[in-house]
């Protein structure tokens, strides 16, 4: 079964044409790699999926819904988490704050006038939001200033409030990249339990070749904006067009 | 306590004490000494602190908390005045309608600038704010005397209906006939201290709307504030629509405002539009900024300072000068008073210009940043232990929530 589906999405900024005809097909509760070379297109079709940028032409479904025309909160409601290339957190807040928000937007939607309960007696969303630092091993750092985290940091607790919505469909943007070897390992791990234990499905845009075959269970290959070729990781390995556009330069 | 954790609740406790003690804070000097020209107990500017803090405090809600700066806020002060001295007018001279009334229409009125005003943010959204302001003040001038009654202002007159006062009702703005205006001196050894009715009332509705900030500040509704000033772009993503939040808290701010209008109001019965001019918008953001914004109690000690030095230079003209500085040689005393001169009277607001800029450069965190560093100051100068229970300088009393070091005007817009 296919959780998202994106068909004929093309997108054009000015004369440059972004996504050229894009075709995609995620299975539910599988990995599915988008790798490319820089420019390809691939934080343009996220945009896509998320509301961010509206497609040219073409449809995008998830669970057979049409995303298109709705708002980034409306999508995230729909079950679409996304982590950004550069970390999109809240700088300003406690770690433990960032970590609150989301699960307060789980619990009460896109809006709630609450002026008079109090952040401290929410025990049960204080409880889960410290499961989920704690799950990703930053529950030490939790009263720390947001913007004062390292970048590895930073990205890991972006992925931590994407995780604690527990949406049904994760996108993530490079969640590797800046990351020293040791901490992409811990990464990997953290995905691959998350996929074990969770129905959910993820969406990996990634450069480092060790990430991709370590999670994806399916590859599409995007170059300059067109699908070149979606096959098995172990198949997109051996195959002489993929090593020329893409493994060839990055090796 | 009321929902608070033990250190709000001391931190409210403070507050309570300090505004109920104001008459005799504000009056440090002996009545007959040189000095007692530096004292700012009277009635009148102690509401004005009241009614300024609250609008404030209102002001920080929007700006402090969600990062959305407003060059449009006495437009709601205004209304605020304006609905208020016509329920003195057409209901009573009790002022418990009046305030109601001016927090509703107050409410009503930012309800429809916010939804347009919100469409953008940053420096447009300032902007926004700015001009419908403008307009709201130019309107009164000209469409809408019927309303404001133009230039000589709205005023309460024997004629007026006041449908629900009886004959014997008082004249005068009263709670269920305790006329506002009322006041009981206290002389103590040399010293002479005012209670006023007015001044007592104002300051318990301060204290009530310190209350409200507090429990917002602490709510998830203040944090998804805080999370919009930080960044609107994750929480779009995380599923939360910033729309409302923003329009709640613009109509939040703006119904304090209002009732900070209805408040003038009610210590002096009139409106006019002047209220709503737009320097009158500029002077609420500087008492935040200038007492710490996104504190809760910078808004309020910004709004005391510069109401009680503006009562203080104004005072200042030249023949005090003199006074001062007699004992110079005359030309030298004509050099040193010109100079002065041009900081006080009528030339006040160059102090306030200086002072503005002295703390955005030197103390982004606005006064409630210089509190703390005196206290952390005061705190590592003794031995150990000494002290370290002792003044929570920052309003906001709680670690996660420290005012930043960094400076807040670059962050203004987003
Ligand atoms: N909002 C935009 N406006 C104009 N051009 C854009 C925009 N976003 C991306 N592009 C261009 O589209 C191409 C694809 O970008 P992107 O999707 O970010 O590539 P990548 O595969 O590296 O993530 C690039 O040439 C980029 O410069
Ligand atoms: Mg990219």
């Amino acid at each position: 079964m296919a959780i998202l589906e994106v068909k004929d999405v093309s997108k054009r900024f000015g004369g440059l044409q972004a996504l050229r005809d894009v075709n995609l097909s995620v299975a539910e509760n599988t990995v599915h790699a988008i790798i490319g070379p820089n420019g390809a297109g691939k934080s343009t079709l996220l945009n896509c999926l998320v509301g961010k940028l509206t497609p040219d032409t073409g449809s995008v479904l998830f669970q057979g819904q049409s995303v298109l025309g709705r708002k980034p909160h409306e999508i995230n409601q729909m079950g679409i988490s996304r982590v950004f290339q550069t970390p999109e957190i809240f700088g300003d807040l406690s770690v433990q704050e960032n970590m609150l928000i989301p699960v307060f937007a789980k619990r009460d939607g896109a809006f709630r006038l609450h002026p008079f309960e109090t952040v401290e007696h929410e025990r049960e969303v204080i409880d889960e939001a410290m499961a989920a630092l704690e799950e990703f091993g930053m529950a030490d750092k939790r009263h720390m200033h947001a913007a004062s985290l390292s970048r590895g940091d930073k990205r890991r607790l972006e992925m931590a409030m994407c995780l604690v919505q527990r949406p049904r469909l994760l996108l993530l943007d490079e969640p590797t990249a800046g990351m020293a070897r040791a901490n992409t390992n811990r990464t990997i791990e953290l995905l691959r339990e998350i996929m074990e234990r969770r129905d959910i499905t993820m969406v990996i845009i990634e450069h480092d070749m060790h990430v991709v075959f370590s999670l994806a269970d399916r590859i599409t290959v995007l170059a300059q904006g067109m699908p070149l070729v979606e096959d098995t990781p172990e198949n997109i390995k051996g195959h002489p067009k993929v090593k020329e556009a893409y493994l060839g330069e990055a090796a | 306590m009321l929902g608070l954790n033990k250190r709000d609740t001391r931190f409210l406790i403070i507050v309570i004490l300090l505004t109920l003690f104001t008459p005799f804070l504000l009056q440090p000097f002996p009545e007959e000494s040189a000095l007692a020209q530096f004292n700012g107990g009277y009635p009148d500017l102690m509401a004005k602190i009241a009614i300024f803090g609250i609008f404030a405090m209102g002001f920080n809600i929007l700006f402090g908390l969600t990062g959305y700066l407003s060059f449009g806020h006495a437009a709601f002060l205004g209304v605020g005045s304006y609905a208020a001295v016509w329920m003195f007018k057409l209901l009573t001279m009790n002022v418990f309608p009046a305030i109601i009334v001016a927090v509703l229409v107050a409410g009503l009125f930012s309800a429809v600038i916010g939804y347009i005003s919100l469409r953008r943010s940053g420096i447009y959204f300032s902007i926004l704010t700015l001009a419908m302001a403008e307009m709201s003040y130019r309107l009164a001038y000209s469409v809408l005397t019927p309303i404001t009654n133009g230039e000589t202002g709205l005023q309460v007159r024997d004629s007026d209906p006041r449908i629900l006062d009886g004959a014997d009702a008082a004249q005068y703005p009263n709670l269920f006939g305790l006329e506002l205006s009322q006041s009981w001196k206290l002389e103590l050894a040399s010293h002479v201290f005012t209670f006023n009715v007015g001044f007592y009332f104002c300051a318990v509705v301060a204290i009530v709307m310190f209350y409200i900030s507090l429990r917002i500040a602490r709510s998830p509704f203040g944090l998804v504030l805080k999370a919009i000033k930080s960044n609107q772009t994750r929480l779009n993503y995380t599923g939360m629509n910033t729309r409302p939040y923003t329009l709640a808290a613009f109509v939040i701010s703006g119904m304090y405002a209002g009732l900070a209008g209805g408040l003038m109001a009610v210590m002096d019965p009139l409106a006019g539009a002047e209220r709503m001019v737009w320097t009158a918008s500029g002077e609420v953001v500087i008492m935040t900024i200038l007492g710490g914004a996104g504190t809760l109690l910078g808004p309020v000690l910004g709004a005391g300072a510069i109401k009680y030095l503006e009562n203080i230079f104004s005072k200042i003209n030249e023949n005090v000068l003199h006074e001062w500085f007699a004992f110079l040689p005359d030309g030298m005393e004509d050099a040193v008073i010109w100079l002065i001169a041009r900081f006080t009277g009528e030339g006040w607001h160059l102090t306030l210009g200086v002072m503005f800029m002295a703390v955005v450069i030197f103390l982004p965190g606005g006064l409630v940043e210089g509190g703390g560093r005196i206290a952390a100051w005061f705190r590592r100068k003794p031995a150990a232990g000494a002290g370290a229970g002792g003044g929570d300088g920052d309003g906001d009393g709680d670690p996660e929530h420290h005012p930043k070091p960094t400076p807040r005007i670059a962050t203004l817009g987003d």
